[in-house]
């Protein structure tokens, strides 16, 4: 589900972000046009409100837990934990996290990839949203959910700057809802450095 | 702040508490910081914040840079609060656009930080965060990438400071400004 389709369409900020993003052709590799959102973040306005916007939704949703896949789901998730007074609990990539640790794996186009949480980071009845930067075949997700459910948790809900349109309407990931803020912007020659 | 204990704010102790050390991680003979749990709770992870966001919101600073990827979780809370930038300083090959790097010792070989060309103006008044500083290496690589760019380092912002490891005096004479020490 997309920001405007669920009582945002028009709001002013979904454009200021969206147009804080830019796009690199053909990275990591021909034929991807990368999402970057590094020039949002050098923008304190549109930044701030891509936070207040996730704030205002899951204030009130009784949030217990924000988990954020590494490395870009680490600047996101804190702000939104530390507004709604939930733990940050980080997802990392395989030998990173000191201590216990339960790990997934999830398919990437080439070979596989792990994901990791420590299994202090879950006590019982925890509700818990799932924050990246972006969705495109949800399989970081997917493996983020798989984490939490094993260790106990409900996730709520999966949230990210940017997703592909497929996510638009009640796409769900195995079975748990997406709220998406801006679809990915296209290439023009204007989106370098403004 | 800093390690002087007359002067020391009631919140770090809590934070300090919440710290978990975890022997012999990454390897044998290592004491290992573990800040995670600091984040596990809500009121200590908010203390650590709002520590620097205190210290930092009059000093005109215009742009905060984490070091990747701890300095990803401290950084852009304090940006947030004071109005500042925030500029990711990343392992090789993950920036996306035209990059500059530095690169940095190891116990065993080198590494490279990077970050992104224009991200920054020449001019701009910089913090640099991460979690923790032990020997400075990772911290020194931020202030040359920065400096190179005509930045200004203001100041370097860590949680914790293993002091026996000098890592403060191989900040190109900035100042370091830690929350807890640990000897």
């Amino acid at each position: 589900m997309f920001a405007v389709e669920n009582g945002l369409q028009g709001d002013p900020r979904l454009k200021a972000i969206s147009d804080a993003i830019r796009v690199i052709p053909h990275f990591p590799k021909t034929g991807i046009m990368f999402q970057d959102i590094t020039t949002l973040l050098l923008d304190p306005v549109a930044f701030k409100h891509v936070v207040d916007i996730f704030v205002d939704r899951y204030k009130h949703m009784n949030i217990s837990l924000v988990a954020g896949v590494e490395a870009r789901g680490f600047i996101f998730g804190p702000p939104i934990a530390l507004a709604i007074g939930a733990k940050f609990v980080p997802l990392r990539k395989p030998g990173k996290l000191p201590g216990r640790v339960i790990s997934e794996e999830y398919e990437l186009e080439y070979g596989s990839d792990r994901l990791e949480m420590s299994v202090e980071a879950v006590k019982s009845d925890e509700r818990a949203l799932i924050i990246d930067d972006l969705v495109a075949t949800g399989g970081t997700l997917s493996a983020s959910i798989n984490l939490l459910e094993r260790a106990g948790a409900e996730v709520v809900e999966c949230a990210c700057v940017v997703g592909l349109p497929k996510f638009k309407g009640q796409c769900k990931l195995k079975g748990k809802p997406l709220y998406v803020l801006v679809e990915p912007r296209e290439f023009d020659d204007i989106t370098l450095y403004n | 702040m800093s390690g002087n204990k007359e002067e020391e704010d009631p919140r770090i102790n809590g934070i300090k508490t919440k710290i978990r050390v975890v022997p012999d991680f990454p390897k044998k003979g290592i004491m290992f910081q573990d800040i995670t749990t600091v984040l596990l709770d809500p009121k200590a992870f908010k203390d650590t914040i709002d520590l620097f966001v205190e210290r930092y919101r009059d000093k005109n600073i215009s742009v905060v840079a984490g070091i990747e990827a701890r300095g990803f979780i401290f950084g852009p809370p304090i940006a947030l609060a004071i109005g500042a930038k925030f500029v990711p300083l990343r392992k090789p090959k993950k920036l996306p656009g035209e990059t500059i790097f530095e690169e940095y010792e190891l116990e065993y070989g080198n590494d490279r930080l990077e970050m992104h060309i224009g991200a920054v103006e020449a001019g701009d008044r910089a913090l640099v965060v991460d979690d923790l500083i032990a020997t400075g290496g990772t911290l020194c690589a931020a202030i040359n990438l920065l400096e190179r760019v005509g930045e200004e380092v203001v100041e370097c912002a860590c949680v914790i400071e293993l002091p026996e490891l000098k890592g403060r005096q191989r900040l190109k004479g900035k100042p370091l400004c830690m929350l807890v020490e640990y000897r």
